[in-house]
């Protein structure tokens, strides 16, 4: 049996169903207890647990982020919110410096379980300084762990299997999906890290994309098939560990991939993703890799404006299109 | 040496070292003694090592300010946590890790504490409760506060102490640290280790209020303030501190004023300060005044040696053991990136 969660009831789910499992598991971040949380993930969290394991914190991310670490260097298990990834820019040093490299730097004598989580990219006007695509920054670091479901089942099962690892993870949310219905399986429900899923198939391209640019490929696809053509949308929704067998598998059948993600083009997860199919599925490739990332400037406040730098789905269709020109030309 | 004691109890007065104790206490001190010698020695031989080629990149000396690390370690109970920052190894050493674990670490042999992995800035003793020396400025405050933060959420009646350099005072981390701590009642010490130089810049230069200990009252928290001459001083002072932390869950900020007889680092030859000052300070080196207390006691000169003997042969024994030790393998660096599997 399943039910129907919105993505942020699966999120709190996750986090309750944890909590009352092991006692070392704990939530702080500014504003997730009193307030119920600036999006309402921890929602009646507070009640729940009580002072002690749902921590509202001042405007510190810095200090947060490093209490945490510090906690789950001696063996608690937190969960940090950040009220969005933009405001861990100034915890940055804390996740590069302290949580991604105690382990190493210690020959291995500590750990860092701690989840790090919270809204990620663009929402709706919310001009330049929120609206950071964080996750390319971090999937660059050894030592982290990166994940971005686009749906509610996976953002439950992946954030207890979060919760249970023992290595630092950053699960990237996303306030346009916080309201997002899908199903849930009923009991225990952990997904594993580090495993793509075809979300739907196709034979004449491959779309892979994460979080809420998942839903943006399948829109493109739903529009693709109208005009016969066939696209394969690959939700990655783990970016390191990057489950590039999935990938290249799926690249083998169709010749061809467009990878979709928010953020700018320099570098990044898509990148990444051109660089290994290019290397790992070469001869299956009939076309180049092409992406389709937000533009190359700052986000503008203005709405028009805005949604011609992220990626939507007209601009997908293009690609794809454009892609298939080349590859039977 | 009292500079201001805003918070201790009156009977806080400064003994002087020429006090006669109780032969324990003479017993005490000897070990503190031996433990400030033995660091001492350990850095000698560090930077020989450095000279000859056997240790590599950055290497920050502890030659100096031995008697803030072994007084202030002298009044924690075995299960306290102690973090720092680069300038490591004599917080590393008296917490309880081995001379043979430290210069092999130096000497990057995979039989150093972690490995060989980590370096000079970052000494890591699990066993002993030392989380780690750290490289970048402030960085490690706000871990310290989660330390403590995990002692109250347990409530294992442990208390942290969190070391770091005036240089520190002006970098977020500190204050995002304190703050916390001041807000939540963590059972932890912050201790300024206040040797006058951020590297080559002076308190005069880089701070607008030269005594550190003031930022305390903007968070509502206890402070001290001394200088490092007598160690057991150090260990009265930052017992009071410990005491608070592990009887009433507070925290309290205490700016030791100590000096560093040698450069920022290895590379630096200190050309910011004069002879005259250095010689001055060294006149009252901590480690000396504690020798010469030893005497004054009634100790006796053959068993100073004979402990300052026993120290010798630590030390002989841990270079050689550096030495002959192994380096790490490559197949270390996946592992010991992730505790699972390696994530690609």
């Amino acid at each position: 049996m399943a039910r129907t969660l919105r993505y942020r009831e699966a999120l709190r789910e996750a986090m309750v169903e944890e909590m009352e499992r092991d006692d070392r598991v704990f939530l702080m971040g500014e504003e997730v207890g009193h307030y119920q949380g600036a999006y309402k993930v921890s929602e009646g969290m507070l009640d729940k647990f009580g002072p002690r394991r749902v921590i509202d914190t001042p405007i510190a991310e810095a200090g947060f982020a490093g209490v945490g670490i510090g906690a789950a260097m001696v063996g608690l298990r937190p969960i940090i919110e950040f009220m969005t990834w933009n405001f861990s820019a100034v915890a940055f040093d804390q996740i590069l410096n302290n949580a991604s490299k105690l382990h190493q730097m210690s020959g291995g004598q500590f750990e860092c379980p701690i989840v790090f989580r919270g809204p990620n990219a663009s929402a709706r006007q919310v001009g330049s300084q929120h609206s950071h695509a964080m996750e390319h920054f971090y999937a660059q670091v050894p030592g982290l762990k990166v994940i971005a479901p686009a749906f509610p089942a996976d953002a439950k099962g992946m954030l207890k299997a979060a919760i249970r690892d023992n290595d630092p993870v950053l699960l990237m949310e996303s306030e346009t999906l916080y309201g997002v219905r899908g199903e849930v399986p009923d009991g225990e429900h952990v997904a594993p890290i580090g495993q793509a899923q075809i979300s739907r198939p196709g034979t004449d391209v491959t779309i892979a994309a994460y979080s809420r640019m998942t839903h943006v490929a399948l829109e493109a696809a739903a529009t693709l098939e109208q005009e016969n053509i066939s696209a394969e949308v690959i939700d990655l929704r783990s970016l390191r560990p990057l489950d590039e067998n999935t990938v290249v598998a799926s690249v083998e059948r169709t010749h061809r991939l467009v990878v979709v993600h928010e953020g700018w083009p320099y570098g990044g997860v898509g990148a990444e993703i051109a660089d290994r199919v290019q290397r790992l599925a070469f001869d299956a490739l009939d076309a180049p890799v092409l992406r389709v990332t937000s533009l190359d400037v700052p986000m503008p406040y203005s709405a028009k404006l805005e949604l011609a730098c992220m990626p939507q789905a007209e601009r997908v269709v293009a690609t794809v299109k454009r892609l298939l020109a080349r590859g039977r030309g | 040496m009292q500079l201001d004691n805003p918070t201790a109890a009156p009977e806080a007065k400064t003994p002087s070292l020429s006090h006669a104790r109780p032969s324990d206490d003479v017993e005490h001190l000897a070990k503190l003694y031996r433990q400030m010698f033995l660091i001492r020695r350990v850095e000698e031989e560090s930077a020989r090592g450095y000279a000859e080629g056997k240790i590599g990149g950055f290497l920050h000396l502890y030659i100096g300010q031995e008697a803030v690390a072994v007084g202030a370690i002298a009044s924690l109970k075995p299960g306290d946590s102690v973090i720092t920052t680069y300038r490591d190894h004599g917080i590393a050493l008296t917490k309880g890790m081995t001379a043979r674990a430290l210069l092999a670490e130096l000497f990057g042999k995979a039989t150093g504490c972690s490995k060989g992995l980590g370096g000079s800035m970052h000494m890591f003793d699990r066993e002993h409760h030392m989380l780690g020396g750290y490289g970048i400025v402030g960085g490690h405050i706000p871990l310290a506060a989660g330390v403590a933060f995990a002692s109250k959420y347990r409530n294992d009646g442990n208390v942290t102490l969190c070391f770091f350099g005036e240089g520190a005072v002006a970098i977020g981390g500190f204050h995002e640290g304190l703050g916390l701590a001041a807000l939540w009642k963590l059972p932890i010490v912050f201790i300024c280790e206040n040797n006058e130089y951020s590297m080559g810049t002076p308190l005069s230069r880089s701070m607008s209020v030269e005594d550190v200990s003031v930022k305390a009252i903007g968070y509502g928290m206890d402070r001290d303030r001394f200088f490092v001459d007598d160690v057991l001083e150090v260990e009265r002072r930052i017992g009071q501190a410990v005491r608070r932390a592990r009887e009433e869950s507070l925290p309290t900020l205490v700016e030791v004023r100590t000096y560093r007889f040698r450069g920022h680092s290895m590379s630096d030859p200190a050309k910011y300060r004069t002879q005259a000052e250095l010689d001055e300070h060294k006149k009252r080196d901590s480690l000396f005044l504690a020798r010469s207390s030893l005497l004054e006691q009634g100790f006796g000169e053959p068993r100073v040696e004979q402990l300052e003997q026993s120290v010798e042969a630590e030390v002989a024994d841990a270079v050689k053991f550096a030495n002959e030790s192994p380096e790490p393998g490559l197949d270390l660096l996946e592992a010991t990136t992730y505790s699972g599997p390696f994530a690609y």
